[in-house]
């Protein structure tokens, strides 16, 4: 790979030089490129208000009627509507990167960023930085809703089931963890979308990738299948950070299911990485 | 759009539909020439078929006997259940006093009480058959006792009943799946209940009275090939108590246990060609392990106990170990997104290649050529549905019966409507989205939308966590309605059990519930339409 030296920061080598302005360079190009197209801000808007209106759903569906025992995870229910902001979130993640396949602007971008790791690392930080932000309002929203909802519908402090708040450690995981996993699901879109690069494609592989699990689960009843699932899905593993009761019977601890969603954004953008270096654009 | 917006160019002199073939020709020929929209529905079919035996494959059973009749205890195995006249898996165990009846007659009868025992409250049901169990008086709902007139004495075989029960007043059964009410209120010395059922060849009608001499018509059936002589006479039964507790994603079973009844009858009268000798007094089906009954006659009375139930058996009941159909074609969810995304590229690529200028210059009426587009397409999806839920049904039961897990049988109805309506969905959905493809223009926004919309409020309703109320709310109105149609079981007001849809049943009636999905479909197409004629391409 050739190219042609830009005016670095003096003082460092020139190799170094290089790679902190190519950094640097792409975060910015990337930055505009994300900033100007029409769609991103309303994808952001949208993960925010589909996680809060279906979370707020869910909590004002549920109903715990007195003299009944009602064995359910106030917090993951009130965390629900992830189910359904995860998918906004891979939306903008594929068009970050498949929207500029389909109108050919990759080659510019790569005309003008010919270290590709470099563009794919520059997008994926924004477009993470960007999703952290966005479920971070999303998840405070849910967690406020149920907050609001909850006592309400028969789920008082009195019958064990105390005010949802962040100062409370498993909820305060929960809430952080389920904000990380919007994250990471973006990152998992990114890297399948920069393998696959047709936009209708990689949605159906991120979303078949996450929802197929929890149908299949639903009727295999094989233990050991079962276990698999919960352990290994990306989305049934990377849920479980949601968990706040029951933890000891969980397939599998709330970080190490997040840690197991981690390793399939990793694998799945280190693969795109990979592609990108050795296909043609 | 502004007040200058030019009107699309439509010739008004193209008459009729001869213009129409060609236009389906040509969208057929876009269709077959992307070799990614071909793989892609062949990859449909295979991941839709591929994870229909997986499902089939790993439900295992530790009960290895694949033959019919008794078999199997312990670790959540039961005994196979017959299979009724209708197809479907039936409980056909109770305590039966018969005599043959030969050719045409009647059996009438009085009936002051029913009174009965349940397990103990504090759930401690002893294990063993013949272990002592400790009791409390009390009754199930569907605690049933009356006359009976059945084709022999083969388990599953057809039959017709008069009965009272403990909480829905006097009913006329037949043939495990038909139920209809007679007088309604509970049984008492004071308030007894007179029934009788009538045999002309093949139709028994029942009637039921409250004096002996007033008689209403409750129903009256026909029982297919019944023989010349039947087995008739008086019966108890007592379904297995189960106490429901609904709770989120489900309801959960509590306390279960053998029930049993005991009915006082009197006043039997009989016409017709009857034996003289004694009745036969049996526990009909006593591989059911929970074979308590008997009976005693005295100057005219007899007092009959039995437990057990004549009945459907249904996913969600008490000490259930099998798997449905419906089970068998869960891959419907990949094969279903898969046909989503060639869906929308079939129309959404047109715009990105602006391929769309020269269709509509081909075909400047835009409503037909969407027309052609989504019948291309739902009849390509139609086709690749129907051969994976085929194959998976016929398949995916081979693979269960070779690892010895129990499947519910179906009527083959119900199993032609599974295939059918399944391949069905799953063209409908397609066609929504190429309506969304064509509003939307952009495929990874339609793709998932339509994924969303279809796939997700199946996850919340049926596999996860909402309450049950919501749950039917959800599968209700949302496109995920659709799923009804590949219910296996029917729920029945006669039986009970847990009817939510994590058990495999929906709110909606399966055709009624497509239809849900179809609504949408044609809503979007609709919008489509308009938005493709209004806007510029």
């Amino acid at each position: 790979m050739s190219r042609a030296l830009p005016a670095g920061p003096p003082g460092l080598s020139v190799a170094r030089r290089v790679e902190v302005t190519d950094i640097r360079d792409a975060l910015h190009a990337e930055w505009t490129k994300l900033r100007t197209v029409g769609g991103s801000a309303w994808l952001l808007a949208g993960t925010i208000a589909a996680t809060v209106a279906v979370s707020a759903a869910a909590t004002a569906a549920a109903r715990c009627p007195s003299g009944t025992a009602c064995p359910v995870d106030t917090t993951k229910l009130s965390l629900t509507g992830i189910e359904f902001g995860q998918a906004v979130v891979a939306i903008l993640a594929v068009l970050v990167i498949s929207g500029e396949y389909s109108t050919g602007m990759i080659r510019i971008t790569l005309a003008a960023m010919p270290r590709r790791s470099a563009v794919l690392a520059a997008k994926a930080v924004l477009v993470a930085g960007l999703v952290l932000a966005a479920g971070a309002v999303a998840i405070g929203g849910s967690v406020l809703a149920g907050r609001v909802i909850l006592p309400g519908h028969g789920f008082t402090a009195a019958r064990g089931f105390p005010v949802l708040s962040l100062a409370d450690g498993p909820t305060l995981r929960a809430a952080a963890g389920s904000v990380l996993y919007l994250a990471l699901i973006a990152l998992l879109s990114l890297g399948i979308a920069t393998m696959v690069r047709d936009a209708a494609v990689a949605t159906g592989v991120v979303l078949g990738l996450l929802y197929l699990s929890p149908v299949i689960l639903s009727v295999v009843n094989d233990p050991v299948w079962s276990h698999r699932f919960e352990r290994y899905a990306p989305m049934n593993a990377g849920l479980t950070i949601q968990d706040t009761i029951g933890l000891r019977s969980l397939p599998i601890s709330p970080w190490g299911g997040l840690g197991v969603l981690a390793a399939w954004a990793a694998a799945a953008l280190l693969a795109g990485g990979l592609v990108m270096r050795w296909r043609d654009a | 759009m502004t007040a200058g917006t030019v009107a699309p160019y439509q010739p008004d002199q193209q008459t009729g539909r001869d213009g129409f073939a060609p236009l389906l020709r040509a969208e057929w020929t876009k269709f077959r020439t992307v070799r990614g929209w071909v793989i892609g529905t062949v990859v449909a079919v295979l991941v839709m078929f591929g994870l229909g035996l997986f499902a089939a494959g790993a439900s295992s059973s530790s009960c290895q006997s694949t033959s019919g009749g008794p078999v199997r205890t312990g670790q959540g195995c039961v005994t196979i259940p017959p299979v009724g006249p209708g197809g479907e898996a039936v409980s056909d165990s109770f305590y039966f006093v018969r005599q043959p009846l030969a050719g045409n007659g009647s059996i009438t009868v009085r009936i002051t009480s029913l009174t009965g025992l349940l397990p103990p409250a504090n759930g401690n049901v002893p294990g063993g058959p013949n272990a002592p169990i400790d009791t409390r008086p009390g009754l199930v709902p569907w605690a049933k006792a009356g006359v009976i007139i059945k084709d022999g004495t083969a388990p599953g075989s057809a039959y017709a009943a008069m009965m009272v029960t403990s909480a829905h007043g006097v009913r006329m059964q037949d043939d495990y799946t038909g139920d209809t009410a007679g007088q309604p209120g509970a049984v008492s010395p004071a308030s007894p209940r007179w029934l009788r059922l009538t045999r002309s060849g093949d139709t028994i009608t029942g009637y039921d009275s409250a004096d002996g001499t007033h008689w209403t018509l409750v129903g009256a059936v026909h029982l297919a090939g019944l023989p010349s002589t039947v087995q008739a006479g008086l019966f108890a039964a007592s379904p297995a108590y189960q106490a429901i507790t609904e709770g989120f994603g489900g309801g959960e079973n509590g306390l279960v246990g053998p029930s049993q009844d005991t009915a006082v009858f009197d006043h039997l009268g009989r016409s017709g060609s009857w034996p003289a000798g004694a009745w036969t007094g049996e526990y009909a089906g006593a591989a059911d392990g929970s074979g308590i009954g008997g009976y005693h006659q005295a100057s005219g009375r007899f007092t009959v106990t039995g437990s057990g139930d004549i009945a459907p058996v249904v996913p969600g009941q008490a000490g259930d170990a099998g798997t449905t159909v419906t089970q068998h074609l869960i891959g419907t969810f990949a094969g279903l997104i898969v046909v989503i995304v060639v869906a929308t590229m079939f129309i959404t690529a047109e715009y990105r290649r602006g391929l769309i200028r020269v269709t509509l210059a081909a075909s400047p009426r835009r409503g037909r050529m969407l027309a052609a587009k989504a019948i291309v397409i739902g009849a390509v999806s139609f086709v690749a549905g129907l051969a994976a839920a085929a194959a998976a049904v016929i398949f995916g039961a081979q693979l269960a019966h070779a690892r010895g897990s129990y499947v519910y049988p179906v009527p083959w109805p119900t199993e032609l409507r599974m295939v059918v309506g399944t391949a069905a969905l799953i063209a409908v959905a397609a066609v929504l989205a190429v309506a969304l493809g064509t509003m939307l223009r952009r495929s990874a926004a339609a793709v998932s939308l339509v994924i969303v919309a279809i796939v997700l409020p199946y996850i919340l309703g049926a596999a996860s966590i909402l309450p049950v109320g919501a749950a039917d709310w959800l599968l209700r109105i949302t496109p995920a309605a659709a799923f009804a149609i590949q219910q296996a079981t029917p729920q029945y007001s006669q039986l009970t059990a847990i009817y939510s849809p994590n058990s495999g049943y929906f709110p909606l009636a399966p055709w009624a519930g497509f239809a849900v999905l179809c609504g949408y479909a044609a809503l979007a197409l609709g919008l489509a339409v308009v938005l493709l004629r209004r806007r510029d391409a």
